[in-house]
């Protein structure tokens, strides 16, 4: 790979000539900000946020799609691009419902972070809002277009990683929006609910059902866990408050690159069921009762060992999971082999 | 899997074999899509139209239970048309001259008359397997839950192999595994022939080597399979079960037999989250927490071994699997002294050379692929590279042979089951999953718009689907997703149970049922 010198905010780089100046920025660390960019998708180039400026250029050009040449020189917070990105913010505001503190993308939402980085506080530019009624139909999450602010990442993500191709921009103008073919809910369409478009959406369009009311950012703890559904092994973190899960960002940087469906992203809330079995029941006279531990383990150890005795290790069998984990399944066959026999194994077959 | 999930993108050629990838592994079903839209060549064989086929170069909508003849008629075209990787068959494989004087009689228009694929198209998709520079083939149940089914896996790994597609990046044998740790359970030996790793129970230095780790005695001979033990219950052979984490009432196969055996044991303990189907003939339920209040490891279906990290405290009394089977192990008499998952882990990479080099703390983010024999290893994405792990690479002779059971007058129509996107196996965390249970939550069996016709149904209609072993009512789907003569049920619903209809008839080498052909009647219902 051909490396080009370059100077970025006043520190020499040598970085690959394949680079924008955004990939280049972020090998350094320097973070731009973007809205419509993501790693994975097609360069969309339509935000306008990550414009920086390069001297001797005419104009701000976008990060993103900009390949860096040799020799360039970059500012990313010169007075000039924060002026660029300030009008820019301005001109997002003059069209997007100021309801942040109720709105539940606040912490994570990009808007609300640039306009605090650039101080940000109203828009002098007037004009006809875009009145949407939130829709709520699907079982999964709520699109509020009023907040869309058009970067794409959701037609992207919908077409060029899932395939669905479920959304795409419709109408022209200020009546421009992001919706299915012919305007059909979401679930009369080619939606497969992976919530995928959820996850990358910048602002509070696109916002999960689950948690609602009870996911603020800075109140949860993000614990990195494996989905208990196939064996694609997605990867991601649950939000955790209050001992309760109350979202999930998948793992970027996982083998899965933060991928998910429907059952992954959106399937968890067995956890919680009511149905859930609370304490070890013994059955006594056809009917289930409640028992301790104590009375439940003694009783199937009693048991295994009464039948070993009486009828020989072989009469003993064991159905371990493949839901369950590694060690869990280390540990049952090992149980049933040091009884003393080999009948022990479970649903791969299933 | 041969190779990992990221490589399927960068194949020029994918071979999709019984396997709805899109709805039971969406995750590898987006990179299939990617695939195509990249260039590759996809080819599809699956008795039902399924999404996948829309991206198809070519789509082989053959008969259940009739891979072997399709496989075989591919190596017919490939050899034949001198397609074969001469170099790689002479320097990494043995037994070719059976293979090629088995498939010389499958000619395509043979292979057209057992499947019901145009000969025109089984010449089709040979020659883009053949031809493509990387050609991987992803297949799962389709594939193996047939009497043939080890043949069939064996057919496919002939075709890599005739081609030279194993043993480099996007390409190789790629069994999808339906299950979050189902590679992980086979890995660390709940089957009833192998330890961990594979180590069979027969090698007596394998036994030796558990039995001292263990200090206990080891029995030399091979357990029962899943379907063999519900027999031995009928036949008094077993006694006692110890059920963890599974619903054999909802997911073996003749559930009503399987419910039969169940009530024949002398003592049943099943471990689980909810009073499962089966759990309700149990004589102790043990209470087991989910996935998120527990920690340990899941290996997914390329062999990366990942973390499970603990997010919730139990519910209500609930204790993790393994807690609950230290205890009994204890109350055994066995001297087991685990604090923490992490104990048990070191364990198994003591006694399992393919794990070796693995410990919680490399984990991180993103896992590792196993085999990893040592802590300076970084895993291995693909297998058989240079060298497969018996030395050479072995083609098998293997003949078509019809499933167990075939329509006939008294059951007409060919019943094949599976998943659904919204909902996972017997439905016992889907079905308790809000979202999921308001897009679907009952069966609705797939028929085809002109046997609806003939039966005089409409769509949603309740009917009555019998087999030789049972019948349910289930409300129907009519759709040409399915042809003529084949219909489709899950087997996610407590109240439509498929399972019912289903016959335990097996593979004989991998005891695996012919869940994917059962002949039923159909009638409507009142």
């Amino acid at each position: 790979m051909s490396k080009v010198k370059i100077t970025i905010n006043g520190m020499p780089l040598e970085v690959d000539a394949s680079m924008t100046i955004l990939e280049a920025a972020e090998s350094a660390g320097i973070e731009i900000p973007t809205f419509c960019h993501d790693p994975e998708l097609t360069r969309a180039g339509a935000c306008r946020i990550c414009v920086v400026e390069v001297a001797g250029a005419r104009n701000l050009p976008a990060a993103c799609t900009t390949p860096v040449s040799e020799g360039m020189v970059i500012e990313t917070e010169s007075e000039r691009v924060i002026k660029a990105r300030r009008v820019n913010l301005q001109l997002i505001w003059a069209n997007h419902p100021q309801d942040c503190l109720t709105c539940e993308k606040t912490g994570s939402c990009k808007l609300q972070d640039y306009s605090y980085r650039y101080n940000v506080t109203g828009s002098p530019y007037k004009g006809e809002t875009k009145v949407h009624e939130l829709d709520d139909t699907n079982p999964f999450f709520f699109r509020d277009l009023n907040k869309c602010i058009y970067c794409g990442k959701c037609v992207r993500k919908c077409y060029e990683v899932n395939g669905a191709g479920a959304v795409e921009f419709m109408y022209r103008g200020f009546n421009t929006k992001v919706t299915t073919a012919f305007d059909v809910p979401l679930e009369e369409s080619s939606c497969v609910m992976c919530g995928m478009c959820v996850d990358v959406c910048p602002v509070g369009a696109l916002t999960p059902k689950q948690g609602l009311h009870n996911n603020r950012p800075w109140e949860v703890k993000k614990v990195l866990t494996t989905c208990p559904y196939c064996g694609c092994g997605c990867t991601y973190y649950l939000h955790v408050r209050n001992d309760k899960i109350v979202g999930i960002t998948p793992n970027f940087k996982g083998p899965m690159k933060g991928h998910m469906c429907v059952k992954g992203r959106f399937g968890w809330d067995f956890v919680d069921s009511p149905d859930r079995l609370k304490t070890p029941l013994i059955k006594k006279n056809g009917e289930f009762v409640e028992a301790t531990w104590e009375e439940a383990l003694d009783l199937v150890a009693a048991k295994f060992k009464e039948v070993r005795a009486q009828y020989g290790a072989d009469a003993i069998a064991g159905l371990s999971s493949a839901r369950a984990t590694n060690e869990e399944n280390y540990l049952f066959q090992k149980l049933l082999r040091s009884l003393g026999t080999n009948n022990v194994d479970h649903c791969a077959r299933l | 899997m041969t190779n990992t999930i990221n490589e399927v993108e960068d194949a020029k050629a994918i071979f999709v074999i019984g396997s709805n990838t899109t709805e039971n592994h969406p995750v590898i079903g987006y990179r299939i899509k990617r695939a195509v839209k990249k260039g590759a060549k996809l080819i599809v064989a699956d008795p039902r139209r399924i999404e996948l086929c829309n991206y198809a170069d070519t789509f082989l909508q053959l008969k259940p239970g009739t891979n072997i003849a399709l496989l075989n008629a591919m190596a017919h075209v490939i050899i034949k048309e001198g397609l074969a990787d001469e170099k790689f068959i002479q320097e990494r494989t043995e037994n070719f001259a059976a293979l090629k004087a088995t498939v010389e009689k499958y000619t395509p228009e043979y292979a057209e008359k057992i499947t019901g694929v145009p000969a025109e198209k089984i010449i089709r998709a040979a020659r883009i397997y053949a031809k493509a520079e990387t050609a991987s083939i992803l297949y799962t149940m389709g594939v193996t839950q047939h009497t043939s089914g080890t043949d069939n896996v064996l057919a496919i790994a002939n075709l890599a192999m005739l081609t030279g597609n194993i043993g480099k990046p996007s390409s190789g044998v790629n069994p999808l595994r339906g299950q979050n740790n189902v590679q992980g359970a086979c890995d660390m030996g709940a089957l009833p022939n192998v330890f961990t790793g594979y180590q069979p129970v027969t090698d007596e230095k394998a036994r030796t080597k558990f039995a001292q780790a263990w200090g206990v005695e080891l029995s030399a001979k091979p357990g029962l399979t899943v379907t063999e033990m519900f027999s031995a219950a009928e036949n008094k052979n077993i006694r006692a079960m110890y059920i963890m984490g599974e619903n054999p009432y909802l997911s073996d196969p003749d559930s009503s037999h399987v419910r039969h055996c169940m009530e024949q044991l002398e003592f049943l303990v099943v471990q689980d989250l909810f009073l499962t189907e089966t759990a309700k003939y149990a004589d102790v339920v043990l209470p087991a927490v989910s996935w998120a209040e527990k920690e340990g490891t899941f290996v997914n279906t390329e062999r990366r071994v990942q973390k499970v990290n603990q997010a919730l405290t139990p519910r209500g009394k609930a204790k993790a699997d393994w807690q609950i089977i230290a205890e009994i192990g204890k109350r055994l008499g066995f001297d087991w002294n685990y604090q923490c998952a992490e104990d048990i882990f070191k364990e198994i990479a003591a006694l399992t050379p393919s794990y070796a080099g693995i410990t919680y703390e490399r984990l991180g983010v993103t896992g590792i692929n196993w085999p990893c024999p040592s802590e300076d290893h970084p895993g291995t994405p693909i297998l058989h590279v240079g060298k497969f792990s018996r030395g050479l690479g072995r083609f098998s002779a293997v003949e078509h042979q019809g499933p167990a059971e075939e329509p006939d007058e008294e059951y007409p129509f060919l019943l094949t089951t599976g998943r659904v996107l919204y909902h996972y196996h017997t439905g016992t965390m889907t079905r308790r999953s809000k979202g999921l249970k308001k897009v679907l939550n009952e069966e609705l069996m797939e028929i085809n718009p002109d046997d609806a016709k003939a039966l005089n149904l409409q769509d949603a209609d309740l009917v009555k689907v019998a087999s030789r072993r049972g019948e349910v009512k289930s409300k129907i789907r009519i759709t040409d997703r399915v042809p003529k003569g084949i219909v489709f049920m899950t087997f996610h619903f407590k109240e439509t149970a498929a399972n019912l209809l289903t016959s335990s008839r097996s593979c004989p080498t991998a005891k695996i049922p012919e869940l994917k052909v059962t002949a039923v009647r159909i009638e409507k219902a009142n």
